[in-house]
């Protein structure tokens, strides 16, 4: 028998992106079992995940975390291409765009928590501008758009504050669990690109 | 530093937001039916969801209209005064657009109608 012979080259980047990738993955798994009053109306936890990754890895690698985070929970959850999947989809590129250009506010001024919560309306908007030409033409969603706004404003806002919290937190915290980090690559250099 | 001067904007910024929202899409019964009447007698129900356009003939000629998602208007009219063209868009439940010398009216229509009956 011949070996398989099929090797990809690996490297620390694409190591780090998995790992906290998975971590994403697990925080929307678990907020999945969350009871929601509205569909659609979650804490966004692993955007917590993204935004940490923008703030220390820069914008590519947080759009890679974030496109695995919609494709593998889609996966994982039952709902690949779905419309759920696609609605996720359409937040989480809205939402990376508006990061894209937001990153680049003075960071004196303006904060992870100001991220977050641009972030968070982007989801809103970007899942609400999807399902108002999609699924849901016309006036429906209308009476929807308060609810879904201050959502946004109140979850962004709050995993703004704990990314704050954990940028802020002592080197000593900021190691990943063991079982985590314990895959042989290096310690992530941490370098704030913003 | 949890929040930053920008910060403390963003989130002021984003409450303006929800009020301005809310203050829009909860003012008002937003109607969702646009009902067409020619000579006292309704020619078209029509559903505010997509774009469309009528055409209802009258005793001076041909009314035109407009129904967009969520509101609707009189786009064009052959009466003197162009009243009913000029109330604009119609999206609250409850209001109309009467052209009166071409015998045709546009009402808007919600789920809880605003008034029991209008009397012209």
């Amino acid at each position: 028998m011949t070996p398989l012979a099929i090797e990809l080259p690996v490297t620390a980047d694409d190591r780090r992106i998995a790992r906290l990738a998975a971590l994403a993955i697990g925080l929307t798994l678990a907020e999945a079992a969350l009871p929601s009053p509205l569909p659609g109306v979650k804490p966004g936890l692993a955007n917590i995940v993204v935004l940490l990754v923008l703030l220390q890895y820069g914008w590519r690698a947080a759009a890679w975390v974030s496109g695995l985070r919609v494709l593998a929970g889609g996966l994982l959850l039952g709902s690949l291409f779905a419309p759920g999947f696609w609605l996720s989809a359409a937040g989480a590129l809205v939402s990376l765009a508006i990061l894209a250009l937001a990153r680049h506010l003075p960071n004196r001024y303006f904060g992870p928590v100001s991220l977050s919560v641009l972030a968070a309306f982007g989801h809103i908007g970007g899942q609400l501008a999807l399902a108002g030409l999609w699924l849901l033409p016309g006036a429906a969603l209308i009476k929807l758009l308060p609810v879904f706004a201050a959502a946004a404003l109140i979850f962004g806002a709050v995993n703004g504050i704990i990314v704050a919290r954990m940028l802020a937190a002592p080197a000593a915290d900021k190691r990943p669990p063991p079982g985590i980090g314990a895959d042989g690559a290096q310690a992530p250099e941490r370098t704030r690109n913003t | 530093m949890l929040l930053r001067a920008g910060d403390v904007g963003v989130l002021l910024g984003g409450g303006v937001l929800v009020v301005a929202l809310t203050l829009w899409a909860w003012s008002g019964d937003r109607g969702d039916t646009a009902v067409i009447r020619a000579a006292g007698q309704v020619v078209q129900t029509a559903a505010l969801t997509h774009a469309q356009t009528f055409s209802i003939k009258g005793p001076l000629g041909t009314t035109q209209i407009e129904i967009e998602p969520g509101r609707a208007r009189v786009a064009a009219d052959p009466s003197p005064r162009q009243l009913c063209v000029k109330q604009g868009w119609l999206t609250l439940s409850g209001q109309a657009a009467l052209c009166l010398p071409n015998q045709v009216s546009l009402e808007i229509r919600g789920r809880a109608p605003a008034y029991d009956t209008l009397g012209y």
